[in-house]
């Protein structure tokens, strides 16, 4: 039983992660219509950036800052520069820009920060509760890391349904034409857009980094999962991501949890999930049948 | 609420025979607008004049809504020119356009199906920065069918419904001129009766200028003042709304009744 | 009928009109033009043929001519180039974008590592074939997957495919070696091959040697095969189904039968590419497989130009040419090895971003694409002056 709740506990934490990372992705789909897959890339970067100002010996919270602040840039700078020549395109242009991206990004990390496994520092205690005589799976850490993407949920939210910009990235979103005429700013909206889903990518990166090693793939697999949670919970809906974040959380803790030798088999697991979500129900949990033409 | 731009109120009704001559707030010179190498538009000429309804007719396929979309600039024009209110606006970026004064409802209505009602009427008027709530109550007021409506997705919205919240959505832009695309296009004729009273009333009461691209040109010719009839992208002939309805040979020609 | 159709012609594109837009998908290989001058002979399969011979013997010269280093180089290249074929006619005909050929290659150099690990191993071509067969086989299973997926969905799933791969060696480590993979005992070279090279060069008939022909031979009955296939009309009902999808289906094509064939051809290719890399190599292990490995080709196929197989194959060179280039250049800066050593796949990425902006018909295709433009406009202006 105990491992039971242990086992859920992780997924769960594991899975709000695995949510921040698809909410990135999902925002970006929203807008543009493009599955960033350079999105771990970088996160990754702005982590380096991040454990560079650490090993420096500045304190984890300003590294957390800069490291938000440089993927605001990033994110900005992608779509202006390097994505938006391709928006509006065949869609096969877009999936090979950003996995171009994703190659270039990773090569350049290991190149300015080296090839070697890195251990990154968790902003609090790893060490789990102890209720009564057992210790539960749950740190401190863990805590923080459930706090910081529920407060990041809640913002985003926030930003979405009560302030005039919020409007206009879902204007741009839904019907850029329409919005143009309307006088919305739509390309930098969608500049915006790609900014703070990478705001969000990079919390994701800094929150699965700490406590852990980080090395240039390191986020390979959480773009595999953030992909597969949020096609899980359906690409256009937020609600989705995260929804498919917790459950994809939980299914992988399971089988690596309960699978003998099932941790080799995660990845797997992963796509085996990712198939029948494709075959059986493509549009996701949340598929939506809203009308999109107006 | 006083028009702005204090052109003489004409008498209500079609027509404007009167003689008054107002002051023309668009004006489109010799546009050429290509699709590959197929010429949609071919040296188009208009005027619409402040204060009236200038309805752009012809059969499918004529240029109608190419012609809009140029003017507002979701099309690139090979040549030619647009004029706002004296002002050219040929190569104006599109987002530009309803600061400039000019609000266009596209072809399809152009509702945002995700948002709700009173978020597309919101989305209206972001480029103005804060409007007053009583804009708002406003456009409810002239539209009570969104009332109810008021927090649905607009996809939730019949077509009548939909064309009423797209044009309260484009008043909140506090246009001068309103480029309508097709606004009949499978509407009820009670509807479409409603809706072009409406419009009537609208540029009387408020001096509102309307350039409305129709199909149904039967209806359009009954609520405007002046038609411009284009076939295969030119301009066929310009005149009185009136004079156009008498012409029976032109009416089988290119309208269609 | 001109096949130039892409999903971005802009409408109303004249029938005769040259591409109007460079896509990344817009350059199949077009079936020959009424009208080509060309000194090749006209039918499709004696043209090949001849290419074929000329191949051949051109292969064994430069096989020949150059040092047992190159000679090395060039076995990396067949690989490379079988696996960017049918890669590209995956993609570039069939429109079908896939990560997972790096995973398809693993399948292939895999089954041939556990076949030549035999006491008395089978006869090379049969465990080849057999490679060939269980790589298909398992293509075929994610074919049928993918054949519903497109875009960015069929780039996830195959990412995913190629992320979850590997640990089905780690998973299966007795089997299949874990972490360290497996070693591969290469065979030695018949004698048939020795007096073939004592007549032609008098060079030693090493086992380098041997495998840069193995890979050789494979690359040029792959490529024969598949320029048939290309020209043929299973190639262009490929190309159909990607462009005019409900045009094909309106014509009675089942769409996902023919995805998952073209998936099929391109999975044998990969195993195959697979088969070879394990004798080169001398090696299966997960490591060799990485998500690097997938993008890698397709840097390959986009910069040659997709649905092309020359491209393919030029693209392949860059892939074995450009990283000791890029990794010398990288030490002269300062960079120690490591480093340098990425400076290859940022190279790659570098490319891939650069080709879609600027030239997303790739290098073969661009070239392809001025000339029929050129073509084009000759025959408009010859056509006015004839009084039209």
């Amino acid at each position: 039983m105990q491992q039971f709740v242990n086992v859920t506990l992780s997924g769960l934490i594991q899975g709000s992660v695995f949510a921040a990372f698809a909410l990135a992705l999902v925002l970006i789909w929203r807008s543009t219509r493009i599955v960033n897959f350079a999105q771990g890339s970088m996160a990754a970067a702005t982590s380096f950036i991040a454990l560079a100002l650490i090993q420096a010996g500045q304190s984890y919270w300003l590294a957390l800052v800069v490291a938000l602040v440089s993927g605001f840039v990033l994110g900005a700078v992608v779509e202006r520069v390097i994505v938006r020549p391709v928006e509006g395109g065949p869609e096969l242009n877009a999936v090979i820009v950003t996995l171009g991206l994703f190659v270039a990004l990773q090569a350049l990390i290991a190149i300015i920060f080296g090839s070697s496994f890195e251990s990154f520092p968790a902003p609090f205690g790893v060490r789990g509760f102890s209720i009564g005589d057992t210790t539960v799976a749950l740190t401190p850490n863990s805590l923080y890391v459930l706090g910081a993407v529920l407060v990041t949920m809640l913002l985003l939210m926030a930003l979405f349904r009560y302030t005039r910009v919020g409007l206009a990235m879902r204007a741009s979103a839904f019907g850029q034409e329409v919005a143009r005429l309307l006088g919305v700013r739509v390309g930098r909206m969608l500049t915006l857009g790609w900014a703070l889903a990478a705001v969000v990518g990079s919390l994701s990166g800094l929150l699965i980094a700490g406590g852990g090693l980080v090395y240039p793939a390191y986020m390979d697999t959480l773009i595999v999962y953030g992909f597969v949670a949020a096609v899980l919970g359906g690409l256009d809906s937020p609600i989705g991501a995260v929804v498919g974040g917790l459950l994809l959380g939980l299914a992988l803790s399971y089988v690596s949890g309960f699978v003998p030798s099932g941790s080799a088999l995660v990845n797997l697991a992963a796509l085996v999930i990712l198939m029948v979500v494709l075959l059986v129900r493509p549009g996701g949990l949340f598929s939506s049948t809203t009308a999109r033409r107006a | 609420m006083s028009d702005p731009h204090g052109s003489t109120a004409v008498s209500a009704g079609r027509g404007g025979g009167t003689g008054t001559a107002t002051a023309p707030i668009l004006e489109v010179e010799g546009l050429t607008a290509a699709y590959g190498p197929v010429r949609a538009l071919d040296g188009v000429s208009l005027t619409a004049e402040a204060g009236r309804i200038t309805a752009v007719l012809g059969a499918n396929g004529a240029g109608k809504t190419t012609l809009l979309r140029t003017i507002s600039g979701l099309v690139r024009p090979v040549s030619g020119r647009v004029t706002l209110g004296g002002e050219d606006i040929t190569r104006a970026p599109v987002e530009a356009m309803v600061g400039k004064g000019m609000a266009h409802v596209p072809e399809g209505r152009g509702v945002i199906a995700e948002l709700t009602v009173d978020e597309n009427l919101r989305v209206g008027s972001l480029f103005r920065g804060k409007v007053a709530k009583d804009e708002f109550d406003r456009v409810y007021e002239i539209f009570p069918r969104l009332i109810e409506r008021r927090d649905n997705p607009a996809h939730t919205l019949s077509g009548g419904e939909r064309q009423m919240l797209v044009i309260g959505r484009a008043l909140l832009a506090k246009p001068r001129i309103l480029l309508l695309d097709e606004p009949s296009l499978g509407l009820a004729p009670r509807i479409v009766a409603q809706i072009f009273g409406l419009l009537r009333q609208l540029v009387d009461s408020e001096g509102l200028s309307v350039l409305l691209v129709e199909q149904n040109a039967r209806s359009a010719l009954s609520v405007a003042d002046v038609g411009v009839v284009l076939n295969l992208g030119r301009v066929v002939v310009t005149d009185q709304a009136r004079t156009l309805m008498a012409d029976e040979d032109l009416r089988h020609a290119y309208l269609g009744f | 009928m001109s096949d130039s159709q892409t999903p971005t012609s802009t409408a109303g594109a004249a029938a005769d009109a040259a591409p109007v837009d460079a896509t990344a998908a817009a350059n199949a290989p077009s079936v020959q033009a009424a009208g080509g001058r060309s000194f090749l002979p006209k039918s499709t399969l004696l043209r090949h043929l001849l290419i074929l011979v000329l191949g051949a013997i051109g292969t064994v010269i430069l096989l020949e001519i150059t040092d047992p280093f190159t000679n090395s180089q060039l076995a990396q290249l067949t690989y490379y180039a079988i696996a960017a074929g049918g890669l590209t006619v995956l993609t570039g005909l069939n429109g079908q974008i896939s990560l997972g050929h790096g995973a398809l290659m693993a399948v292939g150099a895999y089954t041939t590592a556990l076949f030549l690990d035999a006491e008395d191993p089978l006869p090379l071509a049969v465990i080849f074939l057999v490679a060939i067969l269980v790589t298909t086989l398992v293509g075929a299973l994610v074919g049928v997957a993918a054949a519903r997926l497109h875009g960015p969905y069929l780039a996830g799933a195959t990412l995913a495919l190629a992320v979850g791969l590997p640990g089905l060696a780690l998973y299966f480590k007795e089997t299949l070696g874990g972490e360290q993979g497996l070693r591969v005992r290469a065979p030695r070279a018949p004698d048939a091959f020795e007096s073939f090279i004592d007549t032609v060069s008098g060079n030693p008939p090493t086992t380098t040697k041997w495998l840069a022909y193995v890979g050789a031979i494979c690359l040029l009955i792959t490529f024969f095969l598949l320029a048939n296939l290309v020209r043929s009309r299973i190639g262009r009902t490929w190309r159909a189904v990607r462009d005019q999808e409900v045009a094909a289906e309106l014509a009675g094509i089942n769409l996902g039968a023919w995805r998952v064939l073209a998936f099929v051809v391109s999975a044998a290719c990969a195993g195959l590419a697979g088969a070879v890399l394990a004798l080169v190599v001398r090696l299966a292990a997960p490591s060799g497989f990485t998500l690097v490995l997938s993008l890698a080709l397709l840097t390959a196929i986009v910069i040659g130009g997709l649905g092309s197989l020359t491209g393919a194959l030029l693209g392949s060179a860059l892939l074995v040419f450009l990283p000791p280039f890029v990794t010398d250049l990288g030490a002269d800066f300062g960079l120690n090895n490591t480093e340098a050593a990425q400076l290859a796949p940022f190279v790659y990425g570098v490319v891939l971003i650069i080709a879609m902006i600027f030239a997303p018909a790739g290098f073969v295709g661009t070239v392809r694409l001025r000339w029929l433009t050129a073509r084009a406009k000759r025959a408009a202006s010859a056509r006015a002056a004839s009084g039209g």
